[in-house]
């Protein structure tokens, strides 16, 4: 599978000596003043809404960009650095927030609980995402796309039929660990309250952070590069004696284990999961949008691409309302910039990417600079 | 370009040999199956359904099928021609709402004759549409076809809410075609006999076409090697814009069917049935039309068969065809020998 604007992708020197920071960084820094900016911008702004920004509405925003980050970053993994299309992503997503519901659901709101549905969420999303690949990759890597869209569908319908286990279409609430409800109180900081719904935020953010790391890291490792051969040169990595299958199922089945964790950590936020929080294929659209109008490749066009889309779910629609409003008289151009038509304007964008600026905005940014 | 001298001077050339066992799934699953029910009626009954399902996904997986067997190209957003089939049907059904409630069968039928044409007018000028905006560009990389196709159905998909509205619309079905044949216990829904009937002579023209006719000749002779038809002088890209038109064409035909079929429109539903196609494809063997026509009956009678005999492995059904059919030949029932 040659591509030639995705060999443009600037692939980044070995590691040297170098600061702390270039070590956490996997020595694959940004490469660029704006997207350093943004992303510190980004970062300052997660760590901050609890105290910069009050209310439940601000906190649930900066949650969910924490876990899509991750998420839209474990499908990079995959995506932009295997060359592979997963429909299977949201998936292993669903599976790693049904464990969590499901273990405290019914095996009583303690951590140990927390524990097995992690665990449990994690060895199936491992076993599932193992044999998708075995049958899929072993033929040809375009059986994959649509072997994993036919799998995720049947999970689908599965998770919502199964209702005795999984509260089927009406999905499953549950009580957090004491530590991570509301009531539980630890005192105030900067005029703000300590509480459980806090500490659970910072939970997400730290466990997101730590695991896109560990991603950039992994990108970034000799496993990563061949990885990067693969995409390049499929023949050719082969000639060089890499096993292509068992190089493409290892990084589908990492790829499977952070969005399982993705998908906990969502399940946590929530006290809920149901089929339409983890498991539709919306979402999967979604992080599809994400990580290509982001940057395919680079891991952190996940942390802008993931950003700018659950900003642009909550914000661009406000904005877009009050276009269709004042075009009202315009018969066909009212309905195209209705609110609910969003989706329309970020496909475009997404195809427009494609062709256009394959690095997405941190190609973009990368080129400028 | 003449071989009509070709034919006299090499008598002997070796025939193409036949593989014929996949060909003998369909009947032995029909006649095996029958002991497993206890009355002859709900078999007969649910292989009608089957074979009028499979006759429908059929029509939607086959153009599918042919724009990746030709040019390798993989459309995801091949399920959006269904849906716009389906809604292309109201073009024709809201001024001649007459037609439909008429009781004459001539009537009846020429309507539906004419969303048909009218769908698959339609999707043929917007496949075309497709072809040379989303897809030209990205020849020979298959990542960029599924993300750009992809790209294309959220498109395609929001400007049909966007002119039809985003709530669900529902369509009758002609006065005539309602109801059931009954034979003894058996009912026959008139409309799955219907969908047969058109299934069957799909397949009978595309048969005929691509074994008796030479642009037929030279689609054969593009799946299995592009450039030495190019050196010989054909244009393969107009030779794929045809079949990429045909194929949305197709996939509209399919829509209108389905879209009687549920009798509720949606924008999603092209989609939701492609994972359907995708199945069948697969089975059936990337590119094979043969093998997209065993597999979809396969897939839908087995899926009707397994969703009476034990409904709690219905929804797992067509995964577990799927896998069986793999194991077996990892490459589809019909393996596409490529160069």
């Amino acid at each position: 599978m040659t591509d030639a604007t995705l060999s443009s992708l600037p692939v980044s020197s070995l590691p040297r000596q170098g600061g702390l920071l270039r070590t956490i960084l996997s020595a694959d820094p940004p490469r660029s003043k704006a997207l350093s900016l943004l992303l510190l911008v980004v970062l300052l702004a997660l760590v901050a809404t609890p105290f910069a920004l009050p209310g439940s509405q601000p906190l649930g925003t900066a949650a969910k960009i924490c876990i899509f980050i991750l998420l839209a970053a474990s499908y990079d993994l995959l995506l932009g650095y295997t060359g592979i299309v997963s429909f299977a992503h949201t998936m292993f997503f669903g599976i790693g927030g049904y464990g969590i519901a499901i273990a405290l659901n019914k095996l009583g709101a303690t951590w140990s609980s927390v524990f097995i549905g992690l665990v449990a969420a994690l060895a199936l999303s491992a076993a599932l995402a193992f044999i998708i690949g075995l049958v899929s990759l072993r033929v040809r890597a375009i059986f994959f796309s649509m072997i994993t869209l036919a799998v995720a569908s049947a999970v689908l319908v599965l998770a919502s039929q199964m209702s005795g286990i999984t509260g089927g279409e009406d999905g499953m609430s549950f009580q957090l660990p004491p530590e991570l409800r509301p009531a539980f109180k630890l005192g105030t900081f900067l005029d703000t309250a300590i509480n459980g719904r806090l500490l659970a935020y910072y939970l997400v953010f730290f466990v997101a952070l730590g695991m896109f790391l560990l991603l950039l890291r992994i990108v970034n490792s000799p496993f990563g590069r061949v990885l990067q051969a693969i995409r390049e040169n499929e023949f050719r990595a082969e000639a060089l004696g890499y096993r292509v299958v068992s190089y493409r199922i290892a990084a589908s089945v990492i790829s499977a284990l952070a969005a399982t964790v993705a998908g906990a950590l969502l399940a946590l936020w929530l006290r809920y999961n149901g089929p339409d929080t983890t498991l539709s294929f919306a979402i999967m659209i979604d992080v599809l949008l994400m990580v290509v109008i982001g940057g395919m490749g680079t891991m952190y066009g996940a942390v802008i691409g993931a950003a700018l889309f659950v900003l642009a779910q909550s914000y661009l629609q406000v904005l877009m309302g009050s276009i269709s409003e004042s075009l009202a008289a315009v018969p066909l151009l009212a309905s195209l910039t209705h609110p609910d038509r969003w989706l329309l304007w970020l496909g475009i964008l997404f195809v427009a990417s494609v062709y256009a600026f394959p690095g997405g905005i941190v190609g973009r940014l990368r080129k400028t600079s | 370009m003449t071989s009509q001298t070709t034919d006299n001077a090499l008598p002997d050339l070796p025939r193409t040999p036949r593989d014929l066992v996949p060909l003998l799934l369909v009947p032995a699953l029909i006649v095996l199956s029958a002991p497993l029910f206890g009355n002859l009626s709900s078999w007969v009954t649910l292989t009608v359904a089957g074979l009028a399902m499979g006759m429908m996904i059929f029509l939607m997986a086959s153009g599918m099928t042919l724009v990746f067997g030709l040019m390798d190209v993989i459309n995801f957003g091949h399920g959006v021609f269904i849906s716009l089939g389906a809604y292309a049907t109201l073009i024709v059904l809201g001024p001649l709402a007459g037609w439909a409630k008429a009781d004459s069968v001539w009537l009846n039928l020429g309507l539906l004759g004419l969303c048909i044409l009218v769908a698959m007018l339609t999707t043929g000028v917007i496949g075309a549409l497709f072809e040379r905006i989303i897809v030209r560009p990205v020849y020979g990389s298959h990542l960029k076809q599924i993300l750009v196709t992809v790209g294309g159905l959220i498109v395609a998909e929001q400007m049909i809410h966007a002119i039809w509205g985003a709530s669900p619309i529902t369509i009758a079905l002609p006065e005539t075609l309602r109801g059931a044949f009954v034979f003894g216990d058996a009912a026959i829904e008139r409309y799955r006999v219907f969908a047969i009937g058109v299934g069957l002579s799909v397949f009978a023209v595309m048969y005929l076409v691509l074994n008796r006719t030479r642009i037929g000749l030279l689609i054969r002779a593009g799946v299995e090697n592009p450039e030495m038809v190019e050196s010989l002088g054909y244009r393969i890209r107009r030779l794929f814009v045809g079949v990429f038109v045909a194929g949305s064409a197709l996939a509209g035909l399919g829509g209108v069917m389905w879209a009687f079929y549920r009798q509720t429109l949606t924008a999603g539903m092209g989609m939701e049935v492609m994972v359907l196609v995708f199945i069948v494809i697969i089975v059936g063997g990337l590119g094979s039309i043969g093998g997209c026509f065993v597999g979809s009956l396969l897939v839908a009678l087995v899926a009707n068969y397994v969703g009476f005999l034990a409904p709690k492995l219905a929804l797992v059904s067509n995964i577990l065809v799927m896998a069986l059919v793999l194991v077996w030949r990892p490459q589809g029932l019909f393996p596409v020998t490529r160069q």
